[in-house]
């Protein structure tokens, strides 16, 4: 009884955190809403016994992601009236979506069940006597090692992705590459000029090369 | 007798007593730390500390808290009202609830859940969202340059801290904090993971944005950093919240590192006395670091949480899971 109204409380708290996320005016308390989401969402996770994806989820997203997207947006000089001007416009046709969402999501429910012959069926049946930490180790890093190992390089792939895209080199500061130093010879950087008496000596106009120092 | 406390009544007051039991030390226990560092750093620095209020001046942290009372809470003008309230009370209650899980003896925690571990590192990496709350808040360049600067320190100081405690249960087989203090009855893990000890504890400093790493609030170049604005009470709640943090890293060090209320010596029983001296020893290193040590400038900061900490915490977490895997010494395997 008392675990049920903890999950309809929780999962008002959820809603509602989501809709403020849309409608509130100031987006730095979007996102703090949607850290609230987030922490509730983990809750739910607790709820249903699933204490690793809980804390997971809570670590990942709420500790880490969330805390570089209020970063963001709190750096973003928004124009909050221009942000809203949209809104009005664009109405109508998030309500349809949501209307479409909502018919399906309703159909589903309306007609789901679960087969009595259908957790007999399950490839990897739940695991009784270890806790669900131990048993998702023992799925994700023996069936499904090709899989995680996978995601993880997906991962990387992105983060390289990023850092290619934003990483500029600006050669504002001087590098010491110690190779081209030691290859230089004196024939690349001295020039014999002989002084006729009375004239004086003038470089001869050489292609400059560029380098590092 | 016994029926009435499996129910859900006899739960739930068993445990808000526990809880109090709990709570209620630890706050006075935050109360004298700041007497305690302002007495080290005292001796420290040949003064004498405070010494005026009641005998040796043990009335202090009573008469800050009365002063802090009695004055009047400012809210600046365009300031995020609610925000800025909720700030330092978020800083506060996280540095609290982070007990709920650290065994003070053996099963004497308030609850003992499966993945307490995971459950100190969430709760200790939402520490930066008081910070960052508090900066934006307050609607001031200063507090949001501090708030900046501990969030970046925080998150990057966070993912060596995953990787050193990954590595401690590694070893332990467990994530739960009591199976990982009972793991260490032979040899506690700050003898093997030495290296990683070391990283932990700088990193707890720079957690808790605790000098050398106090950059948050380095006086000389933004006041006093993300609580500059803040006065009165909601000041005296991220101050209290600081050395909470303090007490719950020293915590945290003694169950992952040196081995909870495990007693050194096999002759003398283990008990909650031996949890109190380990943290005490940690907390007094918190403060020698703070009198001994100059700020670390920020890019020096960055430097050593990404280029040393982490490839250190990496390195040793391969090298110790190969190990384990290799002799067999995996914990319940």
């Amino acid at each position: 009884m008392i675990s049920n109204l903890a999950f309809y409380l929780f999962s008002f708290i959820l809603l509602a955190s989501a809709v403020m996320v849309v409608t509130s005016r100031n987006p730095v308390h979007a996102v703090l809403f949607l850290i609230l989401g987030f922490v509730n969402a983990a809750v739910l996770f607790l709820l249903a016994g699933a204490e690793f994806l809980a804390f997971i989820l809570a670590i990942v997203y709420v500790g880490a992601v969330a805390v570089l997207f209020l970063f963001v947006v709190m750096m973003l000089d928004v124009d909050f009236a221009a942000l809203h001007e949209g809104f009005q416009r664009y109405a109508p046709v998030g309500a349809l979506v949501a209307l479409i969402m909502f018919a399906e999501l309703a159909f589903i429910a309306g007609n789901w069940a679960i087969a009595p012959s259908g957790s007999a069926n399950r490839l990897f049946p739940m695991p009784e006597h270890v806790t669900n930490t131990v048993a998702l180790g023992q799925l994700i890093y023996t069936s499904y090692l090709p899989l995680f190992q996978l995601s993880g390089v997906i991962l990387l792939v992105a983060m390289i992705g990023a850092i290619v895209l934003t990483h500029r080199d600006r050669q504002r500061s001087l590098h010491q590459n110690i190779a081209v130093q030691h290859a230089r010879k004196p024939e690349h950087t001295l020039v014999m000029v002989n002084a006729k008496l009375g004239e004086g000596a003038a470089l001869p106009v050489q292609p400059t090369e560029k380098e590092t120092l | 007798m016994s029926l009435f406390w499996d129910t859900n009544l006899g739960i739930l007051i068993l445990t808000v007593l526990k809880t109090l039991a709990l709570v209620v030390p630890l706050l006075i226990g935050v109360a004298y730390l700041t007497y305690f560092e302002r007495k080290v750093m005292g001796a420290i620095q040949l003064r004498k500390g405070p010494n005026v209020v009641g005998p040796f001046g043990l009335m202090q942290p009573f008469a800050d808290a009365l002063k802090m009372l009695t004055k009047e809470t400012i809210i600046p003008t365009g300031a995020d009202k609610v925000l800025f309230v909720l700030a330092p009370m978020i800083t506060f209650g996280l540095a609290i609830i982070a007990w709920a899980v650290i065994p003070v003896n053996n099963g004497w925690g308030i609850a003992n859940i499966n993945v307490g571990v995971l459950y100190l590192f969430a709760i200790s990496s939402l520490g930066v969202y008081g910070v960052i709350i508090a900066g934006w808040a307050s609607n001031s360049k200063y507090a949001f340059l501090g708030a900046l600067r501990s969030a970046a320190q925080m998150v990057s100081y966070e993912v060596s801290m995953g990787f050193v405690m990954v590595t401690v249960l590694i070893l332990a087989g467990s994530l739960n904090l009591n199976a990982i203090v009972l793991a260490q009855k032979h040899l506690w893990f700050a003898v093997p993971l030495f290296p990683l000890f070391v990283i932990f504890f700088i990193s707890g400093l720079a957690e808790t944005n605790r000098a050398p790493f106090d950059l948050a609030e380095g006086e000389s170049e933004i006041v006093a950093g993300f609580f500059v604005e803040y006065s009165a009470m909601s000041f005296a709640l991220f101050f209290l919240g600081e050395y909470a943090n303090m007490i719950m890293i020293s915590g945290m060090t003694t169950v992952l590192f040196l081995g909870g209320w495990l007693s050194p010596l096999p002759f003398l029983a283990n008990g909650v006395l031996w949890f109190l001296i380990k943290v005490f020893i940690c907390l007094f290193v918190f403060v020698w670091v703070r009198a001994t040590l100059p700020r670390y400038r920020y890019d020096q900061l960055m430097a050593l949480g990404w280029k040393v900490f982490l490839p250190i915490s990496l390195v040793y977490l391969v090298a110790v899971a190969g190990a384990v895997e290799y002799f067999g010494w995996l914990p319940n395997a």
